[in-house]
């Protein structure tokens, strides 16, 4: 069934869409991940020009996240405390971020500065996640591995500024999850992910945040991150597809829940390392793509989309 | 009663120069003359029919030729050229072009260049070279010309450049048709359809006509809504979201129950 979008102003095979939907909804219900990552790249691959890809992308982490959240505070798992903080950061840096989006979309530069955003962040991360995950699993099998601290006092801890965050158990300065906040929430503007894949691991490791809240905190920021995000790119560059928002999230809250099932049967080794080989795997592939040739050289922009 | 008759001739003589450059005349048609853009629009098939209507036998010296365009709103388009900087294809030099039709189709007879003579082409703008406007473009770039080229091939690509050598039929040097399809990549406006009949390589007759393009139900009210109440619409698009969300959520709290 064939969709005109309003907004793309792309004809596109409904179905398609929901099944890319789907497919990202069965990673993020599996990982724990808003899919934000996933989404955009497959909107560009299917021809939906790179600025509604983005805008829209962010609105759909909206729905999976708000999902997600409500799952989590049934097994309270989110410190609004930290959740707010993390936000204050957030808000400001997605504000940059829409910025930067719009003056590199005057520059004619928008692609790449998305398709570089990509190869660095999901790169980096991903490369660290799969040396930490591999490194954790080979532990597991020596019989006499050394116990690991929860968390160990680092340059973090003797930050001004300290703040009591109860549900994390945690008396640390508020500047690093100002920053991180910060951090993803420029990245949520310029690549339309929620930035789960990069708060997750900062929260874990930077600010030494007990895992059971990391999930549900992360997803509650990201929420209203993403939200500001979407209304900040409808209102400037008019480039929010409600229409394709919508199929990607029917399709999305479906593939959630296949994913849920399939990752309560997998370990948490197991699926890190599931996860961080798909976050290689786009940026090589994006890489590639700036590496190579192109087929042709030229573009061009009109009409009433960059 | 003299007087009616004279009237009559009088008439007649200060009608003959046009009636001499007119004396084959286009009568034409179209399946439709609005097209809507609804949710599940797949592009749309336009017939565009005619007759050549005349006054005196056909000259029967050199063969009649059917010129059809039609052609989309245009805007300025901005055109880019990848370079390889630092080992990645960036985006490096452009050139801006006035005027591009978002849509051009060129329907013929025959062969463009037999058909057709360069003075008439740049008179009445009939081949796509002649519709796009750049003016100045040699100074923004070295090869400005090329950047042309690309905007040919890229629009020829995406099936928004068409050029339908031989696709008009011509019956008994009266009757024409052709079928025109629309792309699903449409945009809105007034698309621009020019007849043209040629003896000669040259245009004897002409005529426009206009379809209507336009959005509505649904995509009208999602792309005035973007537009005009930008604010609005994102806050709708959000609560849409959060609603499917939580519905998300519930159904699936449900199901395992």
């Amino acid at each position: 069934m064939q969709l005109y979008l309003p907004i793309a102003e792309v004809s596109v095979n409904a179905f398609l869409i929901l099944g890319l939907g789907g497919i990202v909804g069965f990673m993020s219900g599996m990982f724990g991940v808003g899919g934000g990552f996933l989404i955009t790249p497959l909107l560009f691959f299917i021809g939906v020009p790179p600025a509604v890809a983005v805008a829209t992308g962010a609105n759909q982490v909206v729905a999976s996240s708000v999902s997600g959240v409500l799952a989590q505070l049934r097994r309270k798992g989110v410190d609004f405390q930290m959740g707010g903080v993390l936000l204050a950061g957030g808000i400001a840096g997605s504000a940059i971020g829409v910025w930067l989006f719009n003056w590199m979309k005057a520059l004619g530069q928008v692609d790449l500065f998305v398709q570089l955003s990509y190869v660095l962040f999901l790169g980096l991360i991903g490369a660290m996640m799969l040396q930490e995950s591999l490194r954790t699993l080979l532990r597991s099998r020596q019989t006499n591995a050394p116990i690991r601290r929860s968390h160990v006092h680092s340059w973090v801890h003797g930050l001004p500024f300290k703040m009591k965050f109860r549900a994390s158990g945690l008396y640390i300065s508020v500047i690093p999850p100002l920053i991180v906040g910060a951090l993803v929430g420029v990245l949520a503007a310029i690549m339309g992910v929620g930035g789960g894949f990069i708060m997750v691991p900062a929260m874990i490791y930077l600010l030494g945040m007990p895992t059971k809240v990391v999930i549900g905190t992360s997803l509650f920021q990201i929420i209203f991150v993403t939200a500001f995000t979407t209304v900040m790119h409808a209102v400037t560059s008019q480039t929010v597809d409600m229409l394709l928002a919508l199929l990607l999230i029917l399709g999305g809250v479906i593939g959630a829940q296949i994913g849920t099932r399939v990752g309560m049967r997998l370990k948490a080794e197991q699926l890190r390392i599931l996860l961080s080989l798909l976050v290689l795997s786009v940026s090589i592939r994006i890489a590639l793509d700036l590496l190579m040739k192109p087929d042709e050289l030229y573009s061009v922009a009109g009409g009433v989309l960059p | 009663m003299i007087r009616a008759p004279v009237l009559v001739v009088a008439l007649l003589l200060a009608l003959a120069p046009q009636l001499v450059l007119a004396d084959e005349m286009i009568v034409s048609g179209l399946s439709q003359n609005r097209v809507s853009i609804t949710a599940d629009f797949d592009g749309s098939e336009i017939l565009i029919y005619g007759a050549v209507k005349r006054d005196a036998p056909a000259p029967g010296d050199s063969p009649l030729e059917v010129i059809i365009t039609v052609e989309g709103p245009a805007s300025p388009v901005m055109v880019r050229r990848k370079d390889r900087v630092a080992g990645i294809w960036v985006n490096n030099a452009a050139v801006r072009i006035d005027s591009a039709p978002s849509f051009y189709a060129v329907a013929t007879t025959g062969p463009l260049n037999h058909i057709l003579s360069d003075t008439d082409n740049l008179r009445f703008g009939i081949t796509i070279e002649r519709v796009i406007r750049a003016v100045g473009i040699a100074a923004e770039a070295d090869d400005a010309g090329e950047f042309i080229l690309a905007l040919l091939r890229v629009r020829t690509d995406e099936d928004r450049f068409r050029i339908l050598e031989g696709r008009v039929e011509l019956t008994e040097d009266t009757l024409f048709r052709t079928d025109v399809v629309l792309p699903a990549n449409l945009t809105e406006g007034e698309y621009k359809v020019r007849l043209f009949l040629l003896r000669d390589q040259k245009v004897v007759a002409h005529q426009e006509r206009v379809i209507g393009v336009r959005k509505v139900g649904l995509e009208r009210f999602v792309f005035k809504l973007a537009h005009e109440r930008p604010l609005v619409y994102g806050l709708l698009s959000l609560v849409l979201a959060a609603l499917a969300g939580w519905g998300a959520s519930a159904a699936f709290r449900l199901f395992r129950a």
